[in-house]
């Protein structure tokens, strides 16, 4: 048992949730080639350079999920990644950004290594994020999917990624996906939960559209793209149509919902793309680790390197660098 | 400069600047530009200067082209003529080549100096313009290897005189000169006043790659330049720009020979049906009008949106126009740069004012604007009722109008109400309502969940006032080339009709007397005029034709456009009545052949039995002059659709009164469209007797109309209709001059075919065809 109560994020209320709506959903037209050439022209259209581009990458940061979710994870490996987390980067490139504290937006793990993470990150203020509900695929029976939420509450975690069950969103059978996402959200208590949607296993940007929704309406906190271990993990034209399906919510309910990309993104020019996608689809509030996260784990060596580049005008190296 | 915790408290972008010094030398270096003549830059004499709109700063000084530059520029490419279209295919593929190889070297040379020149945003210029120009004479590049193969027998018109605008100064250079040049003509281009820069840039890469002297001239100017270049020896106009200078230009070039095309303005529709996907669709705006400061003549400047869509859309829209950023062009994360001229933002501000004030509600986003140089923010317009002059206008700037409709009916009923026919774009996620609304749409590029995506292998061109034309595809290729001449034969004079008792030319009855009237919507009809003309033949009457007039021409018109099923009848539809018609003839050979003969018409029985044949070539052709789908873009498809123009009319030559008649007649119908004809004045009654033949061939009422008289009186009211969509005169050079003159009016398509030994292979083939229609191209991007 973890001896400290899930954190509350800042500034910000729980998503409520609202009783199954199909009509918010059912007539959604996505156009594919649309969305693509949006999602194409975001980062076309718009860039940061110099001083903007490293408080970009610093704000980036901010909002990311550090990750390990591997079947080798030991306690000792969280613990290095928890590190990772507190200070991710250098003293030197602190003082050279101006910069006072600066940690990542959360540590995200398997549910048995949640315990090593919370200790890891006592005092840090640093939330801790369980994946949980059979994750990745999520095709254990419901009860144990849920025992999997309680367990990983209970041992401290501040945050729950569960995956949906991908099949209720490829049979069109959204009562049964919003009644288990309902009852995950239940198991998760004061713990924010974030839906992953595996988006690449659902194939249209339709379906991606109807399951975001539905997910909202069941009172995910955040929705998520990827687990990571799909074929094809966050793309920006995925994330366009995630976000507005949350900014639709937004507008009928009042509830800012929170928008997690995870998967695939690996460089510092992503982590620009993605908070341009923020900003231009939303707005500032989504530049936050409150509502914008980044799941991601080599992402942040990346960012290193380009912010060690920005000040030293020299090319860095990875070794140079603290492994996360 | 804020810190870092600063940024991390606003979020801002900042600036991101494109660097300019390269441009900047360049400029100080050259500081004045001559024309490029003959290879070589000549010594600027009096000079005008070119400012950046986004500053006002002057960039650079430019010569004023004179009558005489104007000369010698064409001296010059008449001189590179021989030399240039001489060479082979493959030869000039070479030359294209290296020009959109050296063209991608410079990518960002041209790229900043258009932006400088021009004010558009750096990210349109760099993504879009200048790939789009190395693509085209890539593009072209291959037209020229393979032009023999694909084109055979036609050969380059000869010296073409090219008049650009200034809102894509490089890209409307690309679109006339790679076709142009690989069809092996040589060209004088003038760009426009306010943006001639990246053309002169242009001229140093060909003199840099050692393009032969003369190929290309550009000669800069103002409206006076462009003036002596319509009027100078050329054998063709191409021009860019506005509906009222091409129309000036269709008249000064009336009756000279010159091969003309025009790519004129718009007023484009963008539809949205309330299945579409209207986050996509609002994005659409921002490609449509808010894309180079909606100064784009194919822009989506009339948004129609379904009623029950509408209210979410306007609101969608206004958050989406709150985003844009306007301001400096060399910003990178710049949406809307500055119109290209005070001139032109005086002009945009002025025609928004108007609407305003006539009941117009606009709507414009809040951005912050630079203080200094042409900057107007992204807008839109509601409550535009059809007669604000908003509806009418194009107001070339960043502004749409929004109004909405209820059903697909009348979506297309509104689409097509204007006098334009440029482009529109369709959004709905229901196939069959996209295409069919597609298919209704009276424009030459219409895009499906899209808008304004170009490509190369593309036709781009207008219907309507919007000009006619293409660029880009094998359609554009056609702009550029000639048909391997015909020898043109002279037709007997016209015989003035004598509406008179004539008892000096007595006729011969044998049976009971025969009454020739009008051909009118499938009735026979009684001249307006209450008179008829003898028809005669070495002083003999053969029989009386009805003098037609304007009024016969106005009914017939009326007629031709009631029988709208014709042109969506099917092609194998078609065929089968040629085909019919042609037996129908058959059977009555002899007696059409008595009738030529009477008149005096020799080769009376060859002239027949060709008559007959060629309802057959015509009949096979109606459902296989078909179009193509054009290699663009991947997960695009890109349909390449002749249409028939509608209504057309018709002016046939005095001599061949049946086979002149049925040569002309034949391919406009086989395609679709309905025809006004006007048959030899000198022997209508070879024209008449055929009603009969029409109506046992089930060919459907007002398809074929025909007034008898006096050719060039008809032909004038007929080239003066505004409700015709193309005309084709058959008869002398002043008559050709007249109809050319009157078709200003609404840009009625022309053809001035030189009469012909109609019984000849001159007297039929695939050029009646094409121009018997007008290409329009379909954009459908698929994906899921």
């Amino acid at each position: 048992m973890s001896d400290h109560p899930p954190r509350p994020l800042p500034n910000r209320p729980r998503n409520a949730g609202v009783p199954l709506q199909r009509d918010w959903f059912e007539q959604i037209a996505v156009n594919t080639q649309a969305a693509e050439r949006r999602a194409a022209t975001l980062t076309t259209r718009r860039t940061v350079k110099k001083e903007w581009q490293a408080a970009w990458l610093v704000n980036a940061i901010r909002c990311i999920d550090l990750t390990t979710l591997s079947g080798d994870d030991t306690p000792d490996r969280v613990a290095r990644l928890c590190a990772k987390a507190r200070r991710p980067l250098d003293d030197h490139l602190m003082e050279g950004l101006g910069l006072g504290a600066l940690t990542t937006g959360a540590v995200c793990v398997y549910p048995l290594l949640v315990p090593a993470a919370v200790k890891a990150l006592a005092g840090s203020g640093i939330p801790v994020a369980s994946v949980a509900t059979g994750f990745p695929a999520g095709l254990a029976p419901l009860a144990l999917r849920l025992a999997e939420i309680r367990y990983a509450v209970e041992e401290g975690a501040d945050e729950i990624d569960i995956v949906i069950h991908r099949a209720q969103v490829l049979n069109g059978d959204w009562q049964a996906l919003y009644d288990e996402v309902a009852a995950m959200r239940e198991a998760c208590g004061a713990a924010h939960m974030k839906a992953i949607l595996a988006t690449g296993e659902l194939r249209t940007l339709r379906n991606v559209y109807k399951a975001s929704m539905v997910a909202m309406q069941a009172g995910a906190d955040f929705i998520k793209t990827s687990t990571g271990k799909e074929g094809v993990n966050a793309t920006l034209p995925v994330s366009l149509v995630m976000v507005r399906a949350l900014r639709d919510y937004g507008a009928r309910t009042g509830q800012k919902i929170g928008f997690k990309p995870a998967g695939g993104m690996k460089t510092a020019k992503d982590a620009i793309a993605w908070q341009i996608l923020m900003k231009e689809e939303l707005g500032n509030d989504w530049l936050r680790p409150d509502l914008f996260r980044l799941g991601a784990s080599s992402m942040l060596a990346d960012i290193e390197r380009q912010l060690e580049h920005h000040l030293t005008g020299r090319y860095a190296a990875f070794s140079r660098h603290a492994l996360a | 400069m804020p810190d870092v915790t600063d940024i991390l408290a606003t979020m801002d972008y900042g600036p991101a600047p494109e660097a300019s010094g390269e441009v900047q030398k360049w400029l100080r270096a050259r500081g004045r530009f001559g024309h490029f003549i003959d290879g070589a830059f000549t010594r600027p004499g009096q000079v005008f200067e070119v400012r950046n709109p986004a500053t006002g700063a002057p960039l650079a000084h430019v010569a004023q082209g004179s009558a005489e530059d104007v000369a010698a520029a064409v001296g010059a490419a008449r001189g590179a003529l021989p030399g240039w279209s001489r060479l082979t295919g493959h030869q000039r593929a070479r030359w294209l080549y290296a020009l959109a190889r050296t063209i991608q070297k410079r990518e960002r040379f041209l790229a900043v100096l258009e932006t400088m020149d021009n004010g558009k945003p750096i990210r349109e210029t760099r993504d879009i313009d200048v790939p789009l120009v190395a693509r085209h004479f890539y593009h072209h590049a291959g037209w020229a290897e393979i032009l023999a193969d694909e084109f055979p027998g036609m050969g380059p018109v000869g010296v073409c005189g090219q008049i650009i605008p200034w809102n894509f100064p490089l890209l409307m250079l690309a679109w006339k000169v790679a076709p142009a040049l690989a069809a092996g003509n040589t060209v004088v281009l003038k760009p426009a006043e306010y943006t001639p820069l990246t053309a002169l840039a242009f001229a140093e890469i060909c003199a840099e790659i050692g393009l032969p002297k003369g190929v290309v001239n550009i000669v800069t100017g103002d409206g006076a330049t462009g003036a002596a270049l319509v009027g100078a020896p050329v054998d063709k106009i191409a021009f860019t720009g506005s509906t009222e200078v091409g129309r000036e230009i269709r008249r000064l070039t009336a009756g000279t020979g010159k091969k003309l095309t025009l790519e004129l303005g718009g007023k484009s529709p963008f539809i949205v049906f309330a299945d579409a996907d209207i986050d996509g669709a609002v994005e659409g705006v921002v490609d449509a009008i808010w894309f180079n400061q909606g100064q784009v003549c194919c822009a989506g400047s009339r948004i129609l949106v379904q009623e029950t869509a509408a209210a979410d859309f306007a609101r969608r829209l206004t958050a989406r126009m709150a985003k844009l950023r306007v301001g400096d062009p060399l910003d990178k994360s710049t949406d809307m740069g500055a119109l290209v001229d005070p001139v032109q933002l005086a002009r945009v501000a002025g025609l928004v004012r108007q609407g305003v004030e006539q009941g117009a509600v606009l709507h414009q986003a809040d951005c912050p604007l630079p203080a200094a140089g042409s900057f107007f923010a992204p807008g839109f317009l509601t409550g535009v009722a059809p007669a604000n002059i908003l509806s009418e206008v194009e107001i070339f700037g960043p502004v749409a109008t929004l109004t909405t409709f209820r059903t697909p009916d009348e979506a297309v009923e509104l689409a097509n109400n204007t006098r334009y026919g440029l482009a529109a774009s369709v959004w709905s996620e229901n196939i069959n309502l996209a295409l069919d609304v597609a298919s209704q749409v009276k424009a030459g590029v219409v895009w499906v969940n899209a808008t304004n995506i170009f490509d190369a292998a593309a036709g781009f061109g207008g219907y309507r006032e919007s000009g006619f034309g293409r660029e880009g595809g094998r359609e554009g290729m056609l702009a550029y080339l000639a048909d391997a001449p015909v020898r043109a034969k002279a037709e007997p004079a016209p015989l003035p009709p004598d509406a008179a008792p004539n008892p000096e030319a007595p006729g011969r009855i044998t049976g009971i007397d025969r009454t020739a009237k009008l051909f009118v919507g499938g009735a026979q009809k009684r001249p307006d005029s209450g008179y008829s003309y003898a028809v005669t033949h070495r002083g003999r009457t053969l029989g009386l034709a009805g003098l037609g007039n304007r009024k016969d021409i106005r009914n017939a018109v009326e007629a031709a456009h009631a029988a709208k099923g014709w042109g969506k009848a099917t092609g194998h539809n078609r065929a089968q009545i040629l085909f019919y018609l042609a037996e129908n003839l058959d059977r009555r050979a002899e007696e059409f052949t008595r009738r030529l003969a009477s008149a005096g018409i020799p080769q009376a029985e060859a002239e027949v039995e060709t008559a007959i044949r060629r309802a057959f070539w015509y009949a096979a052709q109606a459902d296989k002059f078909d179009g193509a789908v054009h290699s663009t873009k991947s997960a695009h498809v890109t349909l390449a659709m002749p249409e028939p123009f509608g209504v057309m009319g018709i002016a046939c030559p005095t001599g061949a009164p049946l086979l002149g008649f049925l040569s002309l007649v034949l391919p406009a119908i086989a395609l679709g469209n309905r025809v006004v004809a006007i048959p030899s004045q000198n022997m209508p009654l070879a024209a008449t007797d055929l009603y009969q033949v029409f109506e046992t061939s089930d060919l459907p009422a007002g398809v074929v109309n025909i007034v008898t008289g006096a050719r060039d009186d008809l032909a004038r009211t007929l080239a003066g209709h505004d409700d015709v969509a193309a005309v084709w005169y058959c008869g002398p050079p002043e008559g050709a001059r007249m109809v050319e003159t009157e078709s200003a009016g609404n840009l009625k398509s022309t053809w001035c075919p030189a009469n012909r030994d109609w019984t000849g292979p001159g007297g039929q083939g695939r050029e009646f065809l094409t121009r018997a229609s007008q290409i329009k191209n379909i954009w459908v991007p698929y994906g899921e």
